[in-house]
């Protein structure tokens, strides 16, 4: 089954169109990574498929529903690319991760046991349980973005949508994290997560979709590190690339930045 | 203490008690999204509806809750726009309710500046019986809301784009809270006064985090604090004859720095031991 469905999809801010034509598919089970560099789309591209950002032209599908009438937030679980700006008042690593289950309790009801087990297991899996009465204001930028995908699994969503969860973090967050992320596909949960470089989630990734300048400039198994290219025959360039955006399948993906 | 066997101090105490428990449970929301200036805000609007009610004979405080609604709803529509025009036209907004109160205020019957400085700074014996039971149930409607919705109001202001994908009611929230802003607003007029009103919101959250880790704790301990300044600030101003609103604020800030001494002393407590027990990772030679 399709759980993301994007199809020429136009989206943008005020008089600026970003994305253009934008084609995405994510079935069931997919880790689909959406590469490119930074400024080309990607995080308005998550945005818009999660409604944060208004639709232009084309069409968004999630979960077989058309977006503007989806009502299932609890199935999706999102990882902004950092901690909202409200954070004037002391809030514990616990009491952010609680606000992730109030999209499948609603919000008339009072949290009860399960969310409280949920919110230890979400925290288990990032491995910060022993952090949960601490501030989130103390915790290091990587534990502060492992509190994020905690917040997201207490949920117990479908789908997982992250931007860009590993940039900036420690080596033990992103090993937490690649250990979360894997636990969570192998359950056979879906994932569409922003990223810059592969890195330690390389394994895990079935799908790249490199964004350039708000379309999709390539598509397919992701590129080997080290320079090495991708098998051809795994390969496609997508047909909406021309000859100057086809040439991006060339990069390696650590040097996304510095390609254009 | 006989000061409170008199019926009117009675009263003044019993809403400076409801507000100073009331004022913080929302405004611990306000300050955690950064907005801890609105409720100024809102209370130069409410003069606009004081001047209005004074002009027409209509109860000052029901029209001073009618135009400060309008005013919170209409500032909250500019902040959902997110504009850079936004703070400009708040500034605007404020600007002219406090001009149009003055204004309106001036041209009714009751025209004296004592009228005036009592809708601005509060007053011990303007509560009229009507007047407490208008602040009673909106009081108690307002720390209703705010506790029952606390998990929701806290995602929402923690991070709003968060909880629009979690589906809640994002904008119904907003409103929710700009509503209850203008209320709380509107009832602590009569005894904080609008100019202090906003104070007796932040100033209490502030002092609590100084010495709590989480939400829910600030919370509870701002309540606290709220409620004793209030209390205390109502009995002190009537033994030694000062303005309620601004005896109660002195209070509140008095907190405010006891806590945060008590705040550093238990941060340096921690601190300095683990600085001796943990030696460095790298040792090195020169
Ligand atoms: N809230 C916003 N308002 C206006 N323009 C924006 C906003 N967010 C991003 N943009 C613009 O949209 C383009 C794409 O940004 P983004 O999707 O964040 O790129 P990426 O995530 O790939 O780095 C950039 O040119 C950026 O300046
Ligand atoms: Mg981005």
């Amino acid at each position: 089954m399709s759980v993301v469905e994007v199809r020429h999809l136009a989206a943008g801010y005020d008089g600026r169109e970003i994305l253009r034509d934008v084609d995405l598919s994510v079935a069931s089970g997919d880790v689909v990574a959406i590469l490119g560099a930074n400024g080309s789309g990607k995080s308005t591209l998550v945005r818009t498929i999660l409604g944060l950002v208004p639709v232009r032209r084309g069409e968004i599908e999630l979960f077989g529903t058309p977006q503007r009438r989806f009502r299932h937030w609890e199935r999706v679980g999102y990882v902004p690319q950092r901690l909202g700006a409200g954070s004037g008042v002391p809030a514990t690593v616990g009491e952010v991760v609680a606000s992730g289950r109030l999209a499948r309790r609603g919000m008339f009801r009072p949290p009860g046991a399960a969310d409280r087990a949920a919110v230890h297991e979400a925290l288990a899996a990032v491995g910060l349980v022993d952090r949960i009465g601490d501030p989130v204001s103390t915790l290091s930028g990587g534990q502060q973005q492992r509190t994020l995908i905690a917040r997201a699994l207490a949920g117990k969503p479908d789908l997982l949508v992250l931007d860009e969860p590993t940039a900036g973090v420690d080596a033990a967050s992103q090993e937490a994290f690649a250990g979360a992320l894997t636990e969570f596909a192998a359950n056979g949960g879906t994932i569409l997560l922003v990223l810059h470089e592969l890195g330690p989630l390389r394994p895990l990734i079935g799908r790249a979709v490199v964004v350039h300048q708000g379309r999709i400039a390539h598509e397919g198994v992701p590129p080997e590190p080290a320079g090495h290219h991708a098998e051809p025959g795994h390969d496609h360039v997508h047909p909406h690339a021309d000859e100057e955006k086809a040439t991006i399948c060339e990069w390696a993906p650590t040097e996304g930045t510095k390609a254009y | 203490m006989d000061l409170l066997t008199y019926p009117f101090m009675l009263r003044a105490l019993a809403g400076a008690l409801i507000i100073g428990l009331a004022a913080p449970a929302l405004g611990i929301y306000l300050v955690q999204r950064r907005l801890s200036l609105i409720g100024d805000g809102i209370g130069h609007v409410a003069l606009t509806g004081v001047g209005v009610g004074l002009l027409t004979h209509q109860s000052p405080v029901l029209t001073a809750v009618l135009v400060s609604v309008a005013g919170a709803v209409a500032v909250e529509l500019v902040r959902e726009r997110g504009r850079t025009s936004g703070d400009l036209a708040l500034a605007l907004l404020f600007y002219g309710g406090i001009a149009g109160g003055v204004v309106l205020v001036g041209l009714s019957d009751d025209a004296s500046n004592a009228s005036l400085m009592q809708y601005l700074f509060g007053s011990l014996i303007t509560t009229s019986p009507a007047d407490i039971a208008v602040i009673a149930g909106l009081g108690a409607a307002v720390l209703i809301a705010m506790l029952v919705f606390r998990p929701a109001l806290f995602a929402l202001c923690n991070d709003e784009e968060y909880a629009r994908v979690s589906g809640l009611p994002v904008r119904t929230l907003n409103l929710l809270l700009a509503v209850t802003t203008a209320i709380t607003v509107t009832i602590a007029m009569r005894t904080v006064g609008l100019l202090l009103v906003s104070a007796l919101m932040v100033v209490p959250v502030a002092a609590a985090q100084q010495i709590t880790r989480g939400f829910r704790s600030t919370m509870a301990v701002a309540m606290l604090i709220g409620i004793c300044a209030a209390g205390a600030g109502v009995v002190l101003a009537g033994s030694i004859d000062t303005a309620p609103g601004a005896t109660t604020v002195l209070i509140a800030l008095a907190a405010f720095l006891l806590t945060t001494a008590a705040g550093a002393l238990w941060h340096r407590r921690r601190a300095t031991p683990a600085a001796h027990v943990e030696p460095p990772d790298v040792v090195l030679h020169a």
